[in-house]
């Protein structure tokens, strides 16, 4: 199984840098529908709040949907492969944020393919707004294909996503896996139910993380606000007083460094012998 | 009590505004799979203006923008000389104006389904504007500005 | 008499594509029908997982392609039906791994020896969905009614549109409770946007999350309300003319009892 290398990864050492460069983030998960948008969307504007600059990149070219989890769809005019190509400016193609004064958004492409991002250009752009950015993050598209390696392209760091589902799980080891340490990934547990934790019809946040066992960077509830917060184009994390609101406004203060107490839902502590029978401790 | 009344007449909360939202990001998806489709139109557009005012066909700007709730295309298109007689120039020998509902191009256009969609195949009605002419030779051509081309979807 | 091939596909992930085929595969075979599933998610496979087979498997999907084995001996069968089996995925290959041609080609074969074939598409609309696709003559699209969701649908019933395959719908995810406050699209909303013939409504429900986590599909447990939508969606699949079901018979405004729809 083929782990990818530092160097086909990183941004190659080299050029000397007089200003510090912004950290590039990639969020990812294998599982489609786990909530990396929501996440990418919600952290971007966690961290913009706290005053950070933060450029947000949607590398799922063909399904895009980072604009439009963050309203800004009918603002779009040029997007990532514009740049890549040369077709735009990048300043002509980040969109400002309509809540958040230091967050811009670089859209996907909707009618185009992802094998027509070339890496080396994705690299090298994900440099470029480093330099002029504190934070990148790239919300990756589902599966470890492509996508997923184009999305990669550039970053030093890694949030992965997991819903407490088998399946999710499964998925997020296998990135993980393909990932390797250079990124040092981060866990975020999305749409935990601790009602059915207790019933012990869903798996809990220490099932899931004695597989991964990743370092924790929060934990979201799966809450109807949610829905609505999609629903209406306004992230919660602009909200303080939303529980999801607070929970990615931790997530970002923990990221930045800052020492925060995580805010877990109390959940029972329960175990599904199946999941070590699938994973015996190994990675794949 | 307003919220249930508001309820009650359909007025409801934030799925009423991504039905909106959805119904206008897929007008702006589906043109942007059928670029043929806005092509044709776009050529279409400034043949019929051809047949009044000489334009100039290599600065033709057309961009879609939303607009509140409906989706815009915009027209920028530069006149180059208005006939004195005012005559309509007839439509090409070979017959009539291309129809404006090009062929769908083969694998990236969405399907033709029911009006919810934007009937993209019908011409927008167009408003027309024109700027006055000014004599001195710096400032470049006058524009006809078409606008107002109302691509929402009929109900 | 060759068998129905049926893909199962969204382009957004995480909508319920494995569960369904899961689902729908069992519910089939209750009836009778001989049932063979395939998994194209090659890379990340988890239909063996949904339905509990995950410690049987011996070959995959992409070991049959390269002829290292026979397409009878990667079938699982699942021991808890009299005529139901999986072809599981690849788990440490690429979605490139096989061509259209192959994928095709193993769909045909198993199409010979069954009743339904029903395909299990990964997400997005790159070469997995292609291959995916390919081997199938109808579609099912599945959606939640959530804007992304409904977005990535459209782009995909284009894609299906554009090859000619028949499509229908099933809303998955639906929380009636949510609808009624109008905090959610209803299965109106869904169907007047993506305009495809509805198959079915599945809610939100906790059954599903359960027997997911423990391998079972949910068509087992004859007393679940979400085993009997999967009937009636398996009896609609075969012709049969089955109304979409209100729940609670509460409330006399049009508009609540359509946003309670499911079935």
């Amino acid at each position: 199984m083929h782990v990818l290398k530092p160097d086909e990864l990183q941004v190659p050492a080299g050029k000397a840098e007089a200003t510090k460069l912004g950290r590039a983030i990639v969020v990812t998960s294998g599982k489609g529908g786990v909530g990396k948008t929501t996440t990418t969307a919600n952290l971007g504007t966690a961290l913009a709040q706290r005053g950070a600059t933060v450029a947000l990149v949607d590398a799922d070219v063909g399904l895009r949907n980072l604009d439009i989890v963050l309203g800004l769809e009918s603002r779009v005019k040029y997007h990532l492969l514009d740049v890549l190509e040369g077709a735009a400016t990048l300043d002509d193609a980040l969109v400002a944020d309509k809540h958040s004064p230091t967050l811009r958004l670089l859209a996907a492409a909707q009618a185009r393919e992802k094998e027509d991002v070339e890496t080396e250009k994705m690299r090298a752009l994900v440099q470029t707004l480093r330099e002029r950015f504190d934070y990148v993050l790239i919300d990756s598209p589902a599966g470890i294909e492509l996508g997923f390696k184009n999305a990669v392209a550039g970053a030093q760091e890694a949030i992965v996503v997991c819903t407490p589902e088998v399946s999710a799980v499964r998925d997020v080891d296998r990135v993980v896996g393909l990932l390797g340490n250079a990124f040092q990934p981060q866990l975020v547990i999305n749409r935990l139910r601790p009602q059915l934790v207790k019933k012990g019809k869903m798996l809990s946040v220490d099932d899931v993380n004695a597989i991964l066992r990743l370092p924790l960077l929060g934990v979201i509830a799966d809450e109807p606000e949610i829905i609505v917060a999609t629903n209406r184009g306004e992230p919660l994390a602009l909200r303080k007083e939303a529980p999801t609101g607070a929970a990615y406004r931790a997530i970002a203060a923990r990221l930045a460094g800052d020492d925060v107490p995580a805010p877990m839902p109390p959940v029972t502590q329960t175990f599904f012998d199946r999941l070590g029978a699938i994973f015996g401790g190994k990675r794949a | 009590m307003i919220d249930f009344l508001k309820r009650l007449f359909g007025q409801t909360g934030s799925s009423s505004t991504a039905k909106e939202r959805l119904r206008l990001v897929l007008m702006t998806d589906h043109l942007e799979l059928a670029p043929e489709m806005v092509d044709a139109m776009k050529r279409d557009l400034v043949d019929v203006i051809s047949r009044y005012v000489e334009v100039d066909r290599e600065k033709i700007d057309v961009t879609f923008e939303q607009q509140d709730k409906t989706l815009a295309m915009l027209a920028n298109i530069p006149i180059l000389a208005v006939n004195r007689n005012g005559n309509v120039v007839p439509p090409a020998s070979n017959g009539h104006l291309p129809s404006a509902a090009a062929p769908a191009p083969a694998a990236q256009s969405a399907p033709e389904p029911a009006a919810q969609t934007a009937p993209v195949a019908e011409p927008p009605p167009k408003r027309k504007r024109r700027r006055r002419k000014k004599s001195k030779p710096a400032i470049p051509a006058p524009a006809l500005l078409v606008s107002g081309g109302v691509l929402s979807a009929a109900k | 008499m060759t068998a129905r091939r049926i893909v199962i596909t969204s382009g957004k992930g995480g909508v319920g594509k494995t569960t369904t085929t899961a689902n729908l595969g069992a519910a089939l075979a209750k009836r009778g029908k001989r049932v063979i599933l395939i998994d194209a998610d090659i890379g990340l496979r988890n239909l063996d997982l949904v339905l509990g087979l995950e410690k049987r498997i011996v070959f995959d999907l992409v070991e049959v392609a390269e002829g290292r084995c026979q397409l009878r001996q990667a079938l699982i069968k699942d021991k808890r039906f009299e005529s139901l089996a999986v072809l599981p995925a690849a788990q440490t290959r690429e979605k490139d791994a096989i061509t259209e041609e192959q994928f095709s080609s193993i769909v045909e074969r198993a199409a010979e020896q069954c009743d339904y074939v029903l395909i299990d598409c990964p997400a997005g609309i790159e070469t997995g969905f292609r291959n995916a696709v390919a081997g199938a003559a109808e579609a099912i699209v599945v959606t939640t009614p959530e804007v992304s969701a409904i977005r990535d649908a459209d782009r995909v019933v284009g894609k299906l549109a554009a090859r000619g395959k028949p499509i229908r719908l099933i809303v998955n995810r639906l929380r009636s409770e949510m609808v009624r406050s109008g905090d959610m699209l209803s299965v109106d909303d869904v169907c007047e946007i993506l305009a495809v013939e509805l198959l079915g409504i599945v809610p939100d429900s906790e059954e599903i999350i359960d027997t997911t986590n423990r391998g079972e599909p949910v068509v087992l447990d004859q007393s679940s309300r979400v085993s009997a939508i999967y009937n009636k969606i398996v009896r609609r699949l075969e012709g049969e003319l089955v109304p979409f079901t209100s729940f609670a018979g509460t409330g006399f405004f049009g508009r609540l009892l359509d946003a309670m729809k499911a079935g």
